[in-house]
């Protein structure tokens, strides 16, 4: 749906080229909700902006829906970009609109008839549950309202693809619950395409399928969440994780474990059915090892469960990687600890 | 009452003496607010909308049109009202076919009100946020759709206060365009209040200033605060 090839962005500033993105290049699928990660400078904001050219690339291509943007005149890009809808972190509503007139103005702008738009108005404001509040101003919303009127206003003109710049930042953490079930349900009932720009890996964790981290205007990985959440390649990525899904031993504990002998500590990840497998229990059944556990915990990535259980194996050198064998063997991922002596 | 107070003052003139001077002034004073700002606005507001569109980053960045507005701009509102008035003289010969009179003072009065109209719009248009602009940009709104969609209705409130700044600002001018023979309130005060010690057509035509000014503002302050959601 997406293709952005050898993207690249440089600023000019006082103190010479910045470079914003370099040689970016990602595939996003149709139908996905695809999360671009990264800290506040790592470039992600001015990459979603490249998509629908609101900041324009340096070089590079992007191609939506096999138009490529970046060869377009400036007319047809308007056209084109009433099939790439977009919200933001501060919503940018017309504060001298109603709610209604909102989203109908899209609609305006693409030049359709007052009767359509009043039709399309009234399935929008029901999509996004604001029927009641219709005729009331933006000044008069909640943050989550407003955000919902962002939403329905960018559907308006039926696009592919949603953009998302940030856009649970400025809310709280029940309203970005519903604002991200919401974006969801859109996603799944219109199979629409969102790209999503966060710092938030618990964004990503409740509703992305998939996810780029950028870092210092390069893409440093990607992939379906579930790969990136189990095996982050980068430190990163790793640190991302480690915010929705803290297992860091304390350092005390950590000191402690470190004067056992014939021992190790092993971080196993689990996702989807066999986080409900008995596995301690067949471990100790089938291999010489004592089990003593240290941290678990049990979430969810989407809908998927997503386990790390973290384990101090007593045992015979042996019979330490015979459990670890064990391990590997059940399609778990298998992690061990390095202590420091 | 304040004309009894007037008249006590001094003894000299009646009530229907100064009628007689403050109506046909008053009448001046307004026909020259009003044409002259109508006129300055049908000017300004699009030099305005140029200002702001044709800035850096905004959606038809131009420096050299920016830069060469503002420098006119800057120049028509350094010259003092009362040197433009005499200045323009054959230019409003010109255009009017006189340089005397009520009419023909509305051509320098426009002149000197247009560039700050510009500047006015200019400052209430800036206040629209940028990321509302490009919110429309992004659902492929044209240059023309943000000025009329975006840009004006999202300032206008600001943009009426404006409204209510210039026409007062008018007012303060109209005061000199006696010396074109433009008549109005300012002039009286100065031929009959000052010239000829008339303390009570002095009084009178301050009183009447004073609440014209507090009508416009009151109507600009009211319809603003209608207008913001």
């Amino acid at each position: 749906m997406i293709q952005i090839k050898q993207l690249v962005k440089k600023y000019s500033s006082p103190q010479g080229q910045v470079m914003a993105l370099d040689d970016v290049s990602l595939n996003i699928l149709p139908g996905t909700i695809y999360g671009i990660i990264g800290l506040s400078g790592a470039g992600k904001s001015t990459l979603v902006r490249c998509l629908n050219l609101l900041e324009k690339p340096s070089s590079g291509q992007i191609i939506v829906a096999g138009q490529e943007l970046t060869a377009l005149s400036s007319k047809e890009l308007r056209k084109a970009r009433q099939n790439i809808g977009m919200i933001f972190q501060h919503f940018y509503l017309l504060q001298s609109r109603t709610v209604s007139e909102n989203i109908a103005f899209p609609l305006e702008i693409a030049g359709v008839p007052k009767t359509e738009i009043s039709m399309r108005v009234k399935e929008l404001l029901n999509l996004v549950g604001l029927e009641e509040k219709a005729t009331a101003y933006p000044g008069q919303l909640s943050g989550g309202q407003k955000q919902r009127v962002g939403i329905a206003r960018a559907l308006a003109t039926k696009p592919q693809v949603l953009l998302c710049d940030e856009a649970t930042s400025a809310l709280d953490p029940q309203t970005t619950l519903s604002i991200l079930n919401l974006l969801r349900d859109i996603n799944q009932k219109l199979g629409l395409t969102i790209v999503m720009i966060t710092h938030e890996m618990k964004v990503v964790k409740e509703i992305c399928t998939h996810v780029a981290v950028i870092h210092a205007a390069h893409i440093v990985e990607n992939g379906p969440v579930e790969s990136v959440f189990i095996k982050p390649q980068s430190d990163i990525a790793r640190q991302f994780v480690s915010t929705v899904f803290p297992n860091d031993l304390p350092a005390d504990l950590l000191k402690e474990l470190a004067t056992h002998r014939d021992s190790e500590i092993v971080r196993i990840q689990f996702l989807g059915t066999r986080a409900s497998d008995p596995i301690i229990t067949d471990l100790l059944r089938t291999c010489e090892v004592r089990a003593n556990i240290l941290y678990g915990s049990i979430d969810h990535l989407r809908s998927t469960l997503f386990g790390t259980l973290t384990l101090e194996l007593q045992g015979s050198p042996e019979q330490l990687k015979e459990a670890q064998h064990y391990l590997t063997s059940r399609d778990l991922k298998v992690e061990v600890i390095k202590r420091e002596l | 009452m304040s004309f009894d107070i007037g008249s006590l003052l001094h003894g000299s003139g009646s009530v229907g003496d100064l009628l007689q001077l403050i109506i046909p002034a008053t009448g001046e004073t307004l026909y020259m607010v009003f044409a002259s700002t109508v006129l300055a606005y049908l000017i300004g507001l699009p030099l305005g909308i140029i200002l702001v569109v044709s800035s850096p980053g905004h959606i038809l960045p131009n420096p050299w049109v920016e830069r060469t507005l503002g420098t006119i701009i800057n120049i028509f509102r350094s010259a003092p009202f009362i040197i433009l008035l005499v200045a323009l003289i054959p230019f409003t010969r010109s255009i009017i076919g006189t340089s005397v009179g009520t009419t023909a003072a509305i051509v320098p009065l426009v002149i000197s009100a247009a560039p700050f109209v510009a500047r006015v719009v200019e400052t209430s248009l800036k206040e629209v946020p940028y990321g509302v602009i490009e919110a429309a940009l992004s659902m492929g709104a044209s240059p023309k759709q943000i000025i009329q969609k975006v840009l004006l209705p999202e300032a206008k409130a600001s943009l009426i206060l404006g409204v209510a700044i210039t026409t007062i600002s008018v007012i303060g001018y109209t005061a000199m365009a006696g010396t074109v023979g433009g008549g109005g309130l300012g002039d009286l005060a100065i031929q009959y209040g000052y010239n000829r010690f008339r303390t009570d057509v002095m009084i009178v035509t301050v009183i009447i200033l004073v609440v014209i000014v507090q009508i416009i503002q009151s109507l600009g302050t009211t319809l603003a605060r209608k207008l913001t959601h």
